[in-house]
C-alpha cells in the first residue's frame, strides 16, 4: 500500500494538522492513492498530455494602463493593515 | 420557510425589495423586453460568484466576513438583463465535495427529504430551485457540481461548454475544469439563462470568442432524426435498479419522439475517477495558495509569516478541503509529478479522446447523471474515496470540456426521491442538448411533481 508522508507533505501546503488528522488522513489518502493507481493499466506512451480543454493559444492583450481596484477596497477585506499596505508579521530579523 | 431546507448563507432583503421596486416602475414604465428578459425575476447565487458588496464565503470559515468587491461577469449580465439578485446560497467548501456537507456552517437538506443530502458542491443551488425559494439559480461545475444536485433534488441542471461563460469573478476551485452554469425548473429557463450568462468575456482568456445562438429557439424544432448514443459504461456496477430501469424507460421515450438510439463505447470511462482526482486537487493545491491570511479573509497570528500561514489554514480550511490540498501538493511534488500528474494528463487526453471519436457519430449522448438517488446525511462523510464514485458520470465531460445538462426522468416509490437524466454533447452543442432535453420535458411531467415544504422548519 502506497505509504503518504502526511506530516511533510502538509508543511508543503502549509497547513498545520492535529495529530488526529495525520493519522486519519494518512489513512484515507493512501486508500485514495492506492485507487489511482488504477491508471498504471494504461499505456500512455506517446500520448500527449492534456492541460486544457479548449485549444486557444497565446491569449494576450494590450498592455494599457486601466482603472482597477482603490486602494481603500483593495484593503477592505484584509485582516490586518497600516498606511495603506498590508500588515504582515516581522519578517527580518 | 429556509429553514428546512438551508439553501441560504444570506438574503438582502432590503436590497431586493429595492430592485424590485424598480423593476416595477420599468415595467409600468416600458412593458417587457427582449434585452431584458429576467426583469423582475429573482435569481439567487452560489457562494461563489462575487456580487459587489454582498458576502463571499465560499461556504469556508476563511472567507467568513469577506465582502466582494466587484461583480462576476455573470452577475453583471444577470443584473444587466434585469434579474433581482437577492441571496448567497449554499455549497461544499470551494466547491469540494457531492453533499454540500463540507459548508462550513452547516448542510444544505433535500427538499423531498431532509434527512438526505441534497447533492453538492452546488446543493443550495438546486435545492433553493426545487422549494421555490427563488425561480433559477447560478452555479459552479466543476466535476459535477450544477448537475448531480440537480438529478437529486428534480431539477434541470445545465452546464455548458468549456469557455461559453466567463469564470471571471468565480473563485477558482480547479481552473481548467470550472465552469459557471445555471439550476432552473424548465428546459426553456434554462436556455434564457444560458442566453444571458454565455459570451466572450475578455477578463477570462479561456474564454472562447464565439458568437451567442438564440438558445430558446432550438426548442421549437424537433428531435426527429437524431441519433443519440447510449455509452454501456455508464451503466456502471452498484448503479440503483430504480435509476437504471427510469433511464431505460427515457431512452424509450426519446425513440418515440423519433431519436435514433445507438449503442456506443467510451472505453476509458472507468479511469475517469482516479484521472480527475488528481487534476482536481493538484489544480485545487495551486489555487488555494492564495488564501494565505494576508491580503483577505481570516488570519490566525504567528511569530514568522511560514506560521501564520500554518495557523491560518490549518484552522481555516473544513476537512475536506485540507484533504484535497494536501493530495494535490502530494502528486505534483518533487519525485511523484510524472507518475500522478503528468500520468493522468495523459489519462485526460485519451478521455478526450473517446468523446471526439464517439461525436462523429452520434449527436448527442444519453445517461443516468448519478448512479444513485439522494443518500442520507452523513452516510459518505467518513470514506471519501466513496464519495468520489459519486461523481462517476459527470466528471468525465468536465475533463473534456462538454456540454451537460440534467433534467428530471423519474422518482423512486418509497422513499419517493427524483431521478436525473443527463445528455453530454460535443464543446458548443448547447442547443442541441436543450432540444433534445425540452422535447423530453414536453413529452413527459416529471418536472410538475412538486415536494411538500414545512414552512414550520425542520
Amino acid at each position: 500500500m502506497q505509504e503518504i508522508n502526511v506530516q511533510y507533505v502538509a508543511e508543503l501546503a502549509r497547513i498545520r494538522l492535529t495529530e488526529e488528522e495525520e493519522t486519519r488522513f494518512g489513512g484515507q489518502l493512501s486508500q485514495i492513492l492506492e485507487y489511482v493507481d488504477k491508471l498504471n493499466q494504461l499505456d500512455v506512451e506517446g500520448i500527449d498530455p492534456m492541460t486544457h480543454a479548449v485549444p486557444l493559444v497565446n491569449v494576450t492583450r494590450k498592455d494599457e494602463v486601466q482603472p482597477s481596484l482603490s486602494n481603500e477596497l483593495a484593503l477592505k477585506n484584509a485582516p490586518a493593515s497600516l498606511n495603506g499596505l498590508f500588515k504582515v508579521p516581522k519578517i527580518v530579523e | 420557510m429556509d429553514k428546512s431546507i438551508h439553501a441560504f448563507l444570506s438574503i438582502n432583503k432590503q436590497g431586493v425589495l429595492d430592485q424590485a421596486e424598480k423593476a416595477d416602475r420599468e415595467i409600468a414604465e416600458k412593458g417587457l423586453s427582449a434585452d431584458r428578459p429576467l426583469l423582475g425575476i429573482p435569481i439567487a447565487i452560489k457562494d461563489v460568484l462575487a456580487e459587489k458588496g454582498a458576502p463571499l464565503t465560499c461556504g469556508s470559515r476563511l472567507l467568513r466576513d469577506f465582502v466582494s468587491p466587484y461583480d462576476a461577469t455573470v452577475v453583471t449580465q444577470l443584473k444587466n438583463a434585469g434579474a433581482l439578485t437577492f441571496g448567497r446560497l449554499n455549497m461544499d467548501e470551494f466547491a469540494m465535495g457531492s453533499s454540500t456537507e463540507n459548508s462550513s456552517v452547516g448542510p444544505t437538506c433535500n427538499p423531498w427529504d431532509y434527512s438526505r443530502i441534497p447533492g453538492g458542491s452546488s446543493g443550495g443551488s438546486a435545492a433553493s430551485v426545487v422549494a421555490d425559494e427563488c425561480i433559477a439559480s447560478l452555479g459552479s461545475d466543476t466535476g459535477g457540481s450544477i448537475r448531480q444536485p440537480a438529478s437529486l433534488c428534480g431539477c434541470v441542471g445545465l452546464k455548458p461548454t468549456y469557455g461559453r461563460v466567463s469564470r471571471y469573478g468565480l473563485v477558482a476551485f480547479a481552473s481548467s475544469l470550472d465552469q459557471v452554469g445555471c439550476n432552473t425548473k424548465t428546459v426553456s429557463d434554462a436556455a434564457t439563462m444560458l442566453g444571458v450568462i454565455s459570451g466572450y468575456d475578455k477578463r477570462d482568456s479561456t474564454s472562447v470568442p464565439r458568437s451567442v445562438p438564440e438558445y430558446s429557439a432550438a426548442l421549437q424544432s424537433s428531435i426527429k432524426g437524431m441519433k443519440i448514443g447510449l455509452p454501456k459504461e455508464y451503466f456502471v456496477e452498484g448503479m440503483q435498479p430504480e435509476v437504471a430501469s427510469s433511464i431505460r424507460q427515457a431512452v424509450e421515450k426519446l425513440e418515440e419522439l423519433g431519436a435514433e438510439i445507438v449503442e456506443v463505447s467510451l472505453p476509458h470511462t472507468e479511469y475517469a475517477v482516479a484521472c480527475y482526482y488528481i487534476i482536481a486537487t493538484a489544480e485545487a493545491s495551486t489555487n488555494l495558495a492564495r488564501f494565505d491570511g494576508i491580503r483577505y479573509g481570516y488570519r490566525v497570528d504567528g511569530k514568522n509569516p511560514f506560521e501564520l500561514y500554518c495557523a491560518t489554514r490549518g484552522s481555516g480550511f473544513g476537512e475536506e478541503v485540507k484533504r484535497r490540498i494536501i493530495l494535490g501538493t502530494y502528486v505534483l511534488s518533487s519525485g511523484y509529478y510524472d507518475a500522478y500528474y503528468l500520468k493522468a494528463q495523459k489519462v485526460r487526453s485519451l478521455i478526450a479522446g473517446d468523446f471526439t471519436k464517439v461525436f462523429e457519430t452520434v449527436d448527442a449522448l444519453v445517461t443516468p447523471t448519478s448512479p444513485t438517488t439522494a443518500w442520507k446525511l452523513g452516510e459518505k462523510m467518513d470514506d471519501p474515496l466513496q464519495m468520489y464514485l459519486s461523481d462517476v458520470c459527470t466528471l468525465s465531460s468536465n475533463l473534456a470540456g462538454n456540454c451537460g445538462i440534467s433534467i428530471p426522468c423519474g422518482f423512486t416509490d418509497n422513499p419517493t426521491l427524483p431521478i436525473g437524466l443527463q445528455l453530454l454533447g460535443p464543446p458548443f452543442s448547447e442547443e442541441t442538448l436543450l432540444k433534445i432535453a425540452g422535447d423530453f420535458e414536453q413529452a413527459t411531467d416529471w418536472h410538475c411533481r412538486k415536494p411538500v415544504i414545512n414552512n414550520a422548519g425542520a
